[in-house]
């Protein structure tokens, strides 16, 4: 408890003291013989659209993940980083209610979207998805037109009254996702008929079209080639003007390229997060450096 | 490798070869077994079937005497209707082929021509008063045993005694051969008639129409019905529940229990219970539905498993609700696979006998059912009760109606594939 309070800067400390916020540590483990000891660096900012506090995440009886505190800040982009089935996509789905769609999945703590809880009866998970969208690892568009799969958010939620307004709003998401001088002449054609590269930004501009808040990505380029991945790290970039991202990746330099802010998850901890710059200049713990260093992965 | 290693390889390699051949052998022969079986079924149904499809009618010229008849162009109607056209023909006949002496061949005279012809003769009449009172000549329909002689299926060189047609019955079909007025044609009766006692009047159309609107019924329940169980079965039950499974496990050995078993639940329930009265498609359609419905639930839940989970996903990620998801994604997806396995089942159930025994559908109707209430008999039971029947005609006439029951299913798995293919091809 106090050991990690003091590896908290200053004035994250002071907020936490204020809130009595409890960041409880987690156990050790021998494990690369490296202790984790609740998170390193700057896992809590001020200005967060998303929070985390006291998450566990439990599969049946399996864990999944630990106790993680959090903040997203507003129009960052957070990037997620770690060895595979360190529970990455699971916290990624804690943030939409995804994880609400199976059956044996149990998620506990307080996660606030603005300051509202997310998990409260009253919050509805159809209005939370609209407002924090999700782009998933494999290009999954529907099996419809272009024009269609940009459209089906808003017409799901009644975003357009007529037939131009959703045309403009399909235009416009499009144009966001830079795919609209690509297709324009082809809105028609299946989504599905696309490039990967393209598919994936069809679905950034399906994702877009809702106009969230929020837009959590799951390895989002892991099935792209490295021209299309670059379109998209691209495009993230203006999309935070307007956008709070989070990003899982397993390429450590498209998290260098695209973020702000690193996360290093562990065996469903996590371990350190700190400014991009940071942590892979400087990485705080051991565990974080052997993982950019590329000694486990 | 020592020389020792690839000797012992080498030997193994013969007997591994010895062996595919052997399997690959024995799964060509049971491929050409059960091609033969299946020839030999459909040449044996077909070469007897074909010639139902072809009619014997004899043309006789009919004097339609007024003071035999009793009426005249100016009666009403009920007189017209009621006229003894019987006895027109008779007489027809009997001018065709005086001195016929004797009761036995009196009457066998008169069986040259089927029972039908004053029917047909009266509806001529009514259609048309004008013509009483002249001679014309008309094509009837002869009796089943012409009809078999013509067809080659009755051998005149056998003793008379062994004979269904005698001597003198030869002498005038030979006549009436030698002057055109026999003559083979396509038996329109055949699809524009209901049963009848009298093979040469005998027709599939009740059994048609009976089979139409018991798949009406059994399509229009079982349909939804199971579409709405797989779906809920696959998208919504609560998974690793005992429930669900019990009655999961329930639908899979439903699907094994044997038809006749329906049948009886039918019987029992429908028509003990509820008061639904026997005999008809409704009822029928009702034993069926229970019949068809875990073939179409298991077929509609694989379809529906196999719709991609991530297509589901992205429609969650954007704020679709469950049941959204169900009807914008992922039963259209599916659609392919449930329809097929409708098809599958309905085809099953076109050809089912044994639970309709059970509920009065074998009964002899000779009404062409006009709605899902009135007395029906189905395909497959009109082909039991034909072969049941001791006629010559009517085995022939079996293997036609098992001709046209085949065309029947093999034109739904056409339609099955067709579908397959057209949504298959949409993107
Ligand atoms: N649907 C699920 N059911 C059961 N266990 C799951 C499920 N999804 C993930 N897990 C488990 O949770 C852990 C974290 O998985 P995940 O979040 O997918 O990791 P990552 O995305 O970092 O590779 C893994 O041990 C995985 O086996
Ligand atoms: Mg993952």
């Amino acid at each position: 408890m106090t050991d990690l309070i003091g590896t908290l800067p200053g004035m994250v400390k002071s907020s936490l003291e204020s809130e009595e916020n409890k960041l409880p540590v987690v156990e050790t483990r021998d494990e690369f013989d490296v202790e984790i000891s609740g998170t390193i660096g700057k896992p809590l900012v001020q200005n967060a659209k998303m929070s985390s506090r006291n998450c566990d995440v439990f599969y049946g009886d399996k864990q999944a993940i630990f106790n993680i505190n959090l903040d997203i800040g507003k129009n960052e982009i957070i990037a997620m980083i770690g060895p595979s089935g360190c529970g990455k996509s699971t916290y990624l789905r804690v943030l939409n209610r995804m994880n609400d769609t199976i059956p044996i999945c149990r998620v506990t703590g307080e996660h606030t979207l603005d300051g509202e809880d997310i998990y409260a009866a009253e919050q509805d998970p159809v209005l939370l998805r609209a407002r924090v969208g999700m782009v998933f690892q494999k290009p999954n568009p529907f099996p419809k037109s272009i024009y269609d799969n940009v459209a089906y958010g808003a017409k799901l939620h009644g975003l357009a009254t007529n037939r131009s307004e959703l045309d403009d709003l399909v235009e416009a998401s499009l144009i966001k996702a830079g795919l609209f001088k690509e297709v324009k002449d082809d809105l028609l054609m299946p989504g599905t008929g696309l490039s990967g590269g393209q598919q994936q930004r069809l679905c950034i501009a399906r994702a877009i079209a809702v106009d969230p808040e929020v837009i959590l990505m799951d390895e989002p380029t892991s099935a792209l080639d490295p021209i299309a991945t670059a379109t998209i790290e691209e495009l993230m970039d203006e999309l935070k003007e307007n956008y709070t991202i989070a990003i899982v990746t397993h390429s450590m330099q498209q998290a260098a390229r695209v973020s702000q802010r690193t996360a290093y998850f562990h065996l469903g901890k996590l371990v350190e997060v700190n400014d991009t710059n940071t942590v892979f200049t400087n990485p705080e713990h051991k565990l974080t450096e052997n993982y950019i260093t590329g000694r486990f992965g | 490798m020592s020389d020792t290693t690839t000797k012992i390889i080498k030997a193994g390699l013969k007997k591994r070869y010895a062996k595919e051949k052997r399997f690959r052998f024995f799964g060509l022969m049971s491929i050409v077994i059960s091609f033969v079986f299946l020839l030999v079924l459909l040449i044996s149904i077909f070469s007897k079937g074909w010639s139902a499809f072809q009619q014997t009618y004899v043309k006789l010229d009919v004097e339609l005497n007024e003071e035999v008849l009793g009426i005249n162009k100016f009666s009403n109607k009920d007189a017209l209707f009621s006229a003894r056209y019987k006895k027109i023909i008779k007489n027809s006949l009997k001018k065709k082929f005086p001195g016929v002496k004797g009761r036995k061949q009196k009457r066998a005279l008169k069986n040259l021509v089927s029972k039908s012809a004053q029917y047909e003769l009266r509806d001529k009449v009514l259609k048309d008063p004008e013509l009483l009172g002249t001679t014309q000549s008309f094509w009837f329909l002869a009796k089943d045993d012409v009809d078999v002689f013509m067809k080659g299926n009755i051998d005149r060189t056998l003793p008379e005694s062994n004979r269904r047609i005698k001597d003198y019955q030869l002498a005038w079909i030979d006549q009436l051969i030698a002057e055109d007025r026999l003559e083979k044609r396509f038996n329109t009766q055949l699809f524009s008639a209901s049963d009848s006692r009298e093979p040469e009047q005998a027709g599939l159309k009740g059994a048609l129409m009976g089979s139409l609107f018991t798949m009406l019924v059994t399509l229009s329940l079982s349909f939804p019905i199971a579409v709405a169980a797989a779906a809920y079965l696959e998208e919504f039950a609560p998974q690793n529940n005992r429930w669900v499974d019990l009655i999961e496990v329930n639908i899979n050995n439903l699907a094994a229990v044997p038809s006749i078993v329906f049948g009886l639940l039918g019987l029992a329930i429908y028509i003990g219970l509820f008061g639904v009265p026997r005999s008809t498609p409704l009822i029928g359609g009702l034993v069926l539905t229970l019949m068809t419905l875990p073939t179409i639930i298991i077929a509609s839940r694989a379809a529906i498993k196999s719709v991609p989970p991530s297509i589901k996903q992205a429609a969650v990620g954007l704020g679709a609700s469950r049941v959204q998801v169900l009807f914008h994604h992922t039963l259209p997806l599916a659609m392919p696979g449930i329809l097929t396995g409708t098809i599958v089942g309905m085809a099953q159930a076109l050809g089912e006998t044994a639970p309709l025994l059970m509920i009065g559908m074998v009964a002899f109707v000779a009404e062409v059912p006009g709605s899902i209430m009135d007395p029906a008999t189905v395909m497959p039971v009109q082909i039991y009760l034909w072969s049941d029947s001791p006629e010559r005609a009517f085995s022939e006439r079996t293997s036609a109606a098992i001709m046209v029951l085949l065309a029947f299913l093999v034109m739904m798995n056409l339609i099955a594939i067709v579908l397959r293919k057209k949504f298959e091809q949409r993107w």
